[in-house]
């Protein structure tokens, strides 16, 4: 086990009043899996994803990470060991600083490597993606938006993390880009071994590439499974309702969606 | 006879480093009533389309338009720009991606319904538009319409301005509603609510509807017929449910294996970019 959620609820004031982000949520994720968060918006997944990368405390419960209990404040080693990709690879990447020179940056910050061997290692971590390396010298402006989020990709691999925190990845690309994207994570998720939390309002995509499910509502874990398992058979109504309203393109998909989901 | 027609359409927009070519010759039509997508990706052409059957377009400098534009009878280059100004929100609507910002936030919705029935109707009181406004919102399931009347956008949710706006597109009972990504802001279970209630409002009234997506399970579900666009040019039309069953041409083919199942089955291996996209467009049986 690579991280113990426990307990773990957030509260926020909203001018006066209190907002109940999260309530008591407990839940782990496993060294090698894929684990999809998924909800609507205010089901509190992204309130979960802040918590875990330490942008914010929880108000109640711990994380545990490796063993440990993550402090409030994170040392350069926590961040190091969880990242995190944005749904808006553009806002995640410093306009002004080449591809290179931002994957440069973070394997600096975190001394990773010798520094003689570092704009090698830049390169190769572009193919691993599976950009030119020739990209290192361009602007986030002159690359595409699935192109951007290959590097973003990257950055999280150049730290060798431990966990990385999907947030949306694909939601923002085309469908055609997003196939390519989703299965290089898939790719490299299996190649090396990597986990995965990843955030997600969209089943089709939840379907083909996590391991294990687990539903939020208005802030509450409703329920949680193997993939396989709970797209066989949802026990909450809240998942049966998600099931039921995704819109599908193909006859098979739709008999699913007729038996499994509950229509809107 | 068609309600749309639209036959050659082409667009391009001229920079300060040269012309750029965006719609290459786009011919489309929708009959009475008919319900037709027009899906795309991103850049592909498919929202400038509408903004110009709407005329938005056209009043932008550097934007070079050709091509005809039949609208139930009328080409809308032969009307001064007073009358096609009268078509908007009358004959054809349009509602957006994204509700809560199509709407006015410093006036309240009851103000704002006035507003668009008043082009229906100039000399139409206060106290007749909230009547007819409550009327129409409880069309599309606005169970408390006193109160969606006088709040203003930013009080109401998402889903509840999607429906707002649906309201007041149809509240002139146009013969077209040109629909932008609607319900691609919402969640999906409002998504699915949303675009059943506007299939059932559009069905009841016999408005023809131009939807723009790029969600292909949402255009499987809404439309009769579908027209796929890829980079300015259309490369297939037929009925939604044959270009769903059959798709012909090369890029429509990848996008619909691109779509990950929810029935799993993996993800597939597909370029974005192949010389057969470019292939000559396929129409499926005789176009109506």
């Amino acid at each position: 086990m690579i991280l113990e959620i426990q307990n773990v609820s957030k509260q926020f004031d909203a001018g006066g009043h209190k907002v109940q982000a999260l309530s008591e949520v407990t839940l782990q994720v496993e060294q090698g899996e894929c684990l999809a968060i998924v909800g609507e918006s205010g089901s509190g997944k992204s309130t979960l994803a802040n918590i875990v990368l330490g942008l914010y405390p929880p108000s109640h419960g711990r994380l545990i990470f490796d063993g440990k209990e993550l402090p409030a404040q994170r040392s350069l080693s926590h961040r190091r060991a969880i990242q995190l990709v944005q749904q808006n690879p553009l806002s995640a990447l410093n306009p002004r600083r080449s591809i290179g020179a931002s994957l440069r940056l973070a394997l600096d910050v975190h001394g990773i490597g010798p520094k003689a061997g570092r704009m090698a290692r830049v390169q190769e971590l572009l193919a691993d993606v599976g950009l030119d390396p020739a990209f290192a010298n361009r602007p986030p402006a002159a690359l595409s938006g699935g192109q951007r989020q290959r590097v973003a990709i990257a950055r999280a691999l150049a730290c060798e993390s431990r966990l990385i925190v999907l947030d949306e990845p694909t939601s923002a690309l085309d469908v055609l880009v997003q196939a390519q994207v989703l299965r290089l994570l898939d790719q490299l998720r299996r190649a090396r071994g990597l986990t995965y939390l990843f955030i997600t309002h969209d089943l089709g995509v939840v379907r083909n590439i996590a391991n294990r499910v687990a539903v939020f509502q208005r802030g509450q874990l409703v329920e949680t499974g193997m993939s396989e398992a709970l797209f066989a058979a949802p026990s909450h109504p809240y998942t049966r309702s998600l099931i039921g309203a995704v819109p599908v393109i193909t006859q098979d998909e739709k008999a699913f969606r007729d038996r499994i989901g509950d229509p809107q | 006879m068609s309600l749309l027609d639209i036959q050659d359409l082409r667009l391009s927009f001229n920079l300060w480093s040269g012309p750029v070519n965006v719609l290459h010759g786009i011919s489309l039509r929708i009959g009475k009533g008919e319900r037709v997508a027009l899906v795309g990706e991103s850049g592909s052409g498919k929202s400038v389309t509408a903004r110009i059957v709407l005329g938005l377009l056209q009043e932008m400098r550097g934007a070079q338009i050709s091509g005809r534009i039949g609208f139930d009878g009328t080409d809308l280059a032969s009307l001064a720009p007073r009358d096609r100004r009268d078509l908007r929100g009358r004959e054809m609507s349009m509602i957006f991606q994204d509700p809560t910002s199509s709407l006015n936030p410093v006036f309240r919705i009851g103000r704002q319904f006035h507003e668009v029935l008043r082009r229906g109707q100039p000399s139409i009181d206060a106290a007749a538009a909230r009547e007819i406004a409550k009327k129409v919102l409880a069309e599309v399931s606005i169970e408390q319409p006193d109160r969606v009347l006088d709040n203003y956008a930013f009080q109401l949710s998402g889903g509840m301005n999607q429906r707002v706006m649906i309201a007041m597109a149809l509240a002139n009972r146009p013969k077209l509603l040109l629909a932008d990504e609607p319900g691609t802001a919402l969640d999906v279970t409002v998504q699915a609510q949303t675009l059943r209630l506007m299939h059932q409002l559009v069905s009841d009234h016999g408005t023809a509807v131009l939807f723009i997506s790029h969600n292909l399970g949402v255009v499987r579900e809404f439309a009769d017929r579908t027209y796929v666009i890829y980079r300015g040019r259309i490369v297939e039309s037929g009925p939604t449910a044959m270009v769903f069953e059959n798709p012909a041409h090369a890029y429509t083919r990848a996008l619909m294996a691109a779509q990950p199942r929810l029935t799993g089955g993996g993800l597939p291996e597909i370029a974005d970019r192949d010389g057969a996209f470019s292939d000559p467009a396929f129409h499926h049986g005789v176009q109506a």
